[in-house]
């Protein structure tokens, strides 16, 4: 290999980090300010005074959001959905990954395909919609999770989990020791799971968190979860009629407040999934690449 | 991460496992727990996927929910013909290929480059930093994104008019449409496209940069001649999975940002099947546009599976 181009590891350290600080702050700068909008007057953000620091600095915007009937009890909603949804389909993952890592288990290759097979091809919308429709589930809080039935990508992830990095000679030790699969799976497979545990965690509740659209589909506007009541404010613009009612300064002051709980109301949406994801990040890159190898 | 036993793990396992010389029937009972843990993920697999799928029959029929799938009369092609002949027919087609080409030309290369990158930043702590924060705006609502669009996109004040000292309404803007789903797709998950290449490129063997730099081989050059062809099959794994959906357009982004002005180049078959569907309940003719969306995608995959086994035959073997 001829002599290195003439550009030493240290010049290019320098433009590689100065290349990633710019992407950085490309990525980092919109996120910084809905932060400091959040805290300003809607006016002075319009008029550009708040690039950097926030501008007539107030928490109106924030009481705004906890006094909003709507914003309120859409929060409520998300965490309670979810919570459960997270709850099932985890158990759902797992119940269904670990059996179809068992080498030995008769018919293993066929539920195999049975699962698969819907990751390639589905019914689409409306047939989806009609069988959720006639089995009572619209409406329902259920109507956001039993369709769904098993995340396919995620079992197939934990599958491969199970059968590359759990040790074999532990399972039949404890096969040998006369626990049942039952008692394995509980008492050895589990608890040396817990990487991916935590990833299929984290992703349930981000999907569950972040989801609108089955909601829109399936409640029929029957306890609409957060990002749902956000719709109205952000894409419509417009703030319930309730808190208009308690706004005393006419319509300047109802237009400052939709604007203000725009930005505050996002920041409520998107803090908590934000908050978590730093703490399992370590897994994300083992776990995927422990799941991407074929068992 | 530790890079052997990353490789041997796959091997501790692959010892098979000990046939049993028991017939089918008692190694069936012997499992019998393991079957039980199947039956609710089976059964809701076969309600919530398998029963929709037959339900598709309804595409071909002029389905009366009084009268079930069988006993609705069958209406032939009439339906996708109908589809066919819609004035938005055309329109539907090329934008929904369109953004999904461009996004494909733009989401592709760039997380490959991104981690490339990455990869090679030596502080250890900068490079943590900015893997985090590149990940973040994944973990946000489509919802939110789009309310950040729209106010960053707005023309009396918003960020983007504000840099550039204009007034203009991007979103009534049909020419802007696409730069705009591609843009915001880019910001919202090119980071997070970067962790399964970081994961591969964590696992190549750190004495082949060794011996590079021996050899005097810049930091350029070990990208190059290390990285790349390390990269090489995963990207082209994740090249023909989004080759196949295609027709794929997301439902969501397109409907938060569509106005009626933009409509000329938002205007996508997702968002057709929903409005069809769901609002005006015409149940038939959504299911007959959705299987039409379905059918072009699964042709997609086969012909680029076709040509990438070609060609993975003459570059990779």
């Amino acid at each position: 290999m001829r002599k290195a181009s003439g550009m030493s590891d240290r010049t290019s350290q320098i433009i590689l980090t100065v290349i990633c600080a710019i992407v950085l702050l490309i990525v980092a700068y919109p996120l910084y300010y809905v932060v400091v909008a959040s805290f300003s007057d809607p006016y002075e953000v319009y008029a550009g005074k708040t690039f950097l620091l926030p501008s007539g600095f107030t928490l109106d915007g924030y009481k705004g959001v906890f006094l909003n009937d709507g914003i309120v009890s859409g929060f409520l909603n998300s965490v309670k959905y979810t919570i459960v949804g997270t709850i099932f389909s985890v158990v759902m993952l797992y119940i269904t990954a670990y059996p179809l890592a068992q080498k030995d288990l008769p018919g293993r290759k066929a539920l195999s395909v049975f699962f698969l097979f819907t990751m390639y091809f589905a019914g689409g919308l409306v047939p989806t919609y009609l069988v959720v429709k006639q089995t009572g589930l619209v409406g329902s809080m259920w109507s956001l999770f039993l369709p769904g039935g098993v995340g396919v990508g995620n079992m197939i992830i934990v599958r491969n989990y199970f059968q590359n990095s759990i040790p074999h000679d532990l399972v039949e030790a404890s096969e040998i020791d006369g626990c049942s699969k039952l008692r394995t799976f509980f008492s050895v497979v589990i608890p040396l799971s817990m990487p991916i545990l935590a990833v299929m965690v984290v992703f349930s509740m981000v999907a569950y968190w972040n989801d609108w659209f089955t909601a829109l589909i399936y409640l029929g506007g029957k306890g609409p979860p957060l990002p749902l009541v956000m719709r109205n404010i952000l894409i419509k613009s417009s703030a319930t009629a309730s808190q208009a009612a308690t706004i005393s300064g006419g319509y300047a002051e109802l237009n400052k407040l939709t604007e203000l709980l725009k930005f505050c109301s996002m920041i409520v949406a998107a803090l908590p999934m934000l908050v978590i994801y730093p703490f399992v990040q370590k897994y994300f890159e083992k776990g995927f690449m422990a799941g991407a190898v074929k068992g | 991460m530790d890079v052997k036993q990353q490789s041997n793990s796959g091997t501790a396992m692959a010892v098979p496992a000990k046939r049993p010389g028991r017939p089918l029937g008692q190694r069936i009972l012997d499992n019998w727990q393991l079957y039980a843990l199947l039956l609710v993920p089976v059964i809701l697999t076969l309600v919530y996927k398998y029963i929709p799928m037959y339900g598709i029959q309804i595409a071909f029929r002029d389905f009366k929910a009084s009268r079930g799938y069988m006993g609705s009369e069958p209406v032939g092609f009439y339906w996708f013909q109908r589809f066919f002949s819609a004035p938005t027919f055309s329109r539907m087609i090329v934008n929904t290929v369109l953004i999904s080409l461009f996004s494909l030309l733009w989401s592709f290369p760039i997380p490959i480059i991104l981690s490339l990158m990455i990869n090679q930043l030596g502080h250890a702590r900068f490079k943590r930093v900015v893997q985090t924060v590149l990940y973040a705006p994944h973990f946000i609502s489509v919802m939110v994104i789009c309310g950040m669009i729209r106010i960053f996109l707005s023309p009396s004040g918003g960020l983007i008019n504000l840099i550039l000292g204009t007034e203009i309404d991007f979103l009534t803007q049909s020419s802007a449409f696409r730069t705009i789903y591609v843009a915001s797709g880019i910001w919202q998950d090119a980071g997070w496209g970067c962790i399964i290449y970081l994961a591969t490129l964590a696992n190549v063997d750190p004495g082949l940069y060794e011996a590079a730099k021996v050899d005097g081989a810049s930091v350029f050059q070990r990208i190059v001649n290390i990285d790349l062809p390390a990269l090489l099959p995963m990207a082209i794994l994740n090249l023909i999975m989004a080759a196949g959906g295609l027709m794929n357009v997301g439902f969501e982004k397109v409907w938060l940002l569509q106005t009626d002005l933009n409509k000329a180049t938002s205007d996508v078959i997702a968002v057709y099947v929903y409005e069809q569907g769901i609002q005006n309940a015409k149940y038939s003719y959504s299911t007959a546009v959705g299987l039409f969306n379905t059918a072009v995608n699964i042709i997609l995959l086969l012909i680029v599976n076709k040509i990438a086994s070609k060609a993975s035959d003459v570059e990779f073997v």
